[in-house]
């Protein structure tokens, strides 16, 4: 092998490695996606007997699953918009004054951002009930407020950094008071880092599965996610395309706000031009 | 910059105007977190339970329950479990796959890159159940494995049965990798051309570049991915429960399988509690390391 043979080699390699890899990552997606629109889907990947759109059809009127999706958003977005609001108001301080114990708190605030949350499910599930929260919608939507809590006040807290004060103290001087100030002037100039707070707090929960698992109870009141276990354990051997279409509808929101927070991230934060001098 | 300094209108506030801001997230994350770390520790020293004698009255049992998990060879089995899933999945799979798709991309076609990048990010987005779904059609009996592999003459192999756990292990890698490729493509485009430049001009070899160079150029950030893969890889609950249950018989039962499994199918809560001061004690040794880490950063 000569030394023109051996740098070919390296230059074609790297490629031929990642496209198996690649592959080898599409091939159990590929099957959901082709599976959901296959008349005759099967267990496994395959070319369409026929392709039809029966399969999201019947999965999207029916009426129990309407409610799991439409819980699951109101759970999601429910948790998305307190867990901002909150994060604000505690960002506020962490950010602005001057506080003596503000540093071991934020380093005890990441310290919460990674700490396991399956390890104090069983406990909370006793506290659940004897708070008589067992079951209930709203109970959910507080323990993920509470575990996401950490994230969003970190995160707010580093978006809110970069907003300068000048344009703040401005406010002041026209007569807005501390709240106004974060309502009109600091909140739409952090716009892009709530919307990522927001978003990875929302895929969160969508795709949470052990959560509610744990706390509810009736099917009634089953989100998305459990919903699909349901399925998959019921129907799963029976009727592929289906689950398939179920699956894509579900992981949808995930994707599509995948998708937009990449957007928020690359426009970054231009601020530095909002006060001149 | 005037963000820099803390102006004098902010100090003149009065000193507790803070506490009004901070009380409503402060009070939500005590109540529903904190509270619950604090009853994993006086839980595991009960005999709470769901049915039975033990759930009309609480009671001390001290250190009975830790007791029974010396002497539970499940425990021990469960223990093994999440090790060879932590390594397996998190140490060395997502991180070193991760790290080798985020090498090999650099300076690669951007269209390839970008099409590679995708399908990979794909498997993280994609909400766990939806994974477990998609890998445990991969792996079934008649899945899409046994359908390629049926071409090269090998016959019907009941991967989720002979091989659970590398099974999970996989569908773990499919799900998670992404993250890590995501740090470690950061990380590389830190490190400085001119350093590699000059090492190829002194005539290095591509291994050397990367051992001598590349690799403690980023050790920080190996060192705190590897944290915080394993700290997300220590909860992963849905993905095994939807794929194996845990099974066939424990071989795939992690410690959280096994925690919920002693918590609401035997509902021995005060035992399964125990077993979650196990995970949760792991969970904040890692967490320290990871602050400590992100402290000198």
């Amino acid at each position: 092998m000569n030394a023109k043979q051996r740098k070919l080699i390296y230059r074609i390699l790297p490629y031929l490695i990642l496209t198996v890899i690649g592959i080898c990552f599409l091939l159990p997606l590929l099957w959901v996606l082709v599976a959901s629109v296959d008349s005759n889907a099967l267990q496994s990947l395959k070319m369409p007997t026929r392709f039809t759109g029966a399969n999201y059809g019947d999965v999207m009127t029916n009426g129990e699953n309407q409610r799991a999706f439409l819980i699951g958003l109101v759970m999601s977005l429910g948790q998305a918009v307190i867990v901002v609001i909150l994060g604000l108001l505690a960002a506020y301080p962490l950010s602005r004054y001057q506080m003596k114990y503000k540093k071991p708190f934020m380093l005890t605030i990441l310290f919460m951002t990674s700490l396991p949350i399956t390890a104090v499910m069983v406990p909370v599930y006793q506290l659940f009930l004897s708070l008589k929260l067992y079951n209930n919608i709203f109970g959910v939507i507080l323990f993920y407020v509470a575990s996401s809590m950490p994230y969003g006040i970190w995160m707010l807290k580093n978006f809110m950094d970069s907003v300068p004060n000048d344009m703040e103290e401005a406010a002041w001087v026209d007569g807005a008071s501390v709240f106004t100030g974060i309502r009109k002037v600091v909140a739409p100039l952090m716009i892009p880092g709530i919307c990522t707070v927001a978003i990875f707090t929302f895929s969160g929960s969508w795709g949470n599965f052990f959560v509610p698992y744990i706390l509810l109870q009736s099917p009634e009141n089953f989100p998305a996610s459990l919903k699909l276990y349901q399925f998959f354990g019921q129907y799963g051997m029976a009727d592929y395309g289906k689950l398939a279409a179920f699956s894509v509808l579900y992981a949808l929101p995930s994707v599509v706000l995948y998708i937009l927070s990449q957007q928020f991230m690359s426009k970054g934060f231009g601020l530095q031009g909002g006060t001149k001098g | 910059m005037s963000s820099l300094t803390v102006p004098s209108v902010y100090k003149k506030r009065k000193s507790y105007t803070w506490l009004y801001f901070l009380l409503p997230s402060i009070a939500i994350m005590l109540v529903f977190f904190i509270y619950p770390i604090l009853l994993t520790f006086f839980y595991s020293f009960t005999n709470l339970a769901l049915t039975g004698e033990a759930a009309k009255e609480l009671k001390f049992v001290g250190i009975d329950n830790y007791i029974r998990m010396f002497h539970d060879p499940t425990v021990r089995v469960s223990i093994w479990n999440t090790l060879i899933f932590l390594i397996g999945s998190a140490v060395i799979g997502q991180q070193v796959l991760g790290f080798i798709i985020a090498l090999l991309m650099k300076h690669k076609n951007r269209l390839f890159r970008r099409v590679i990048g995708t399908i990979v990010l794909a498997g993280w987005v994609t909400p766990e159940i939806v994974c477990a779904l998609c890998l445990y059609s991969f792996f079934g009996d008649e899945g899409t494995l046994n359908a390629i592999l049926s071409f090269v003459g090998i016959s019907d192999v009941t991967w989720l049965y002979t091989v659970p756990m590398l099974t999970v292990i996989l569908a773990n890698i499919w799900h998670g990798t992404a993250f890590s490729m995501l740090v470690f493509q950061a990380a590389l485009d830190d490190v400085p051309t001119e350093i590699e430049e000059a090492a190829v001009v002194d005539g290095a070899s591509r291994l050397q570049i990367l051992c001598r160079i590349t690799i403690p150029y980023i050790k920080d950030t190996i060192l705190t991915n590897m944290m915080l893969v394993t700290l997300q890889t220590l909860g992963v609950f849905g993905l095994i429960y939807a794929m194996t249950g845990g099974g066939p018989g424990t071989s795939t039962t992690t410690l959280p399988i096994f925690m919920y499994n002693q918590a609401f199918v035997n509902y021995q809560l005060g035992y399964g509690t125990a077993i979650s001061l196990l995970l949760l004690l792991l969970g904040i040794v890692l967490s320290l390391f990871y602050i400590r880490s992100m402290k000198e950063q």
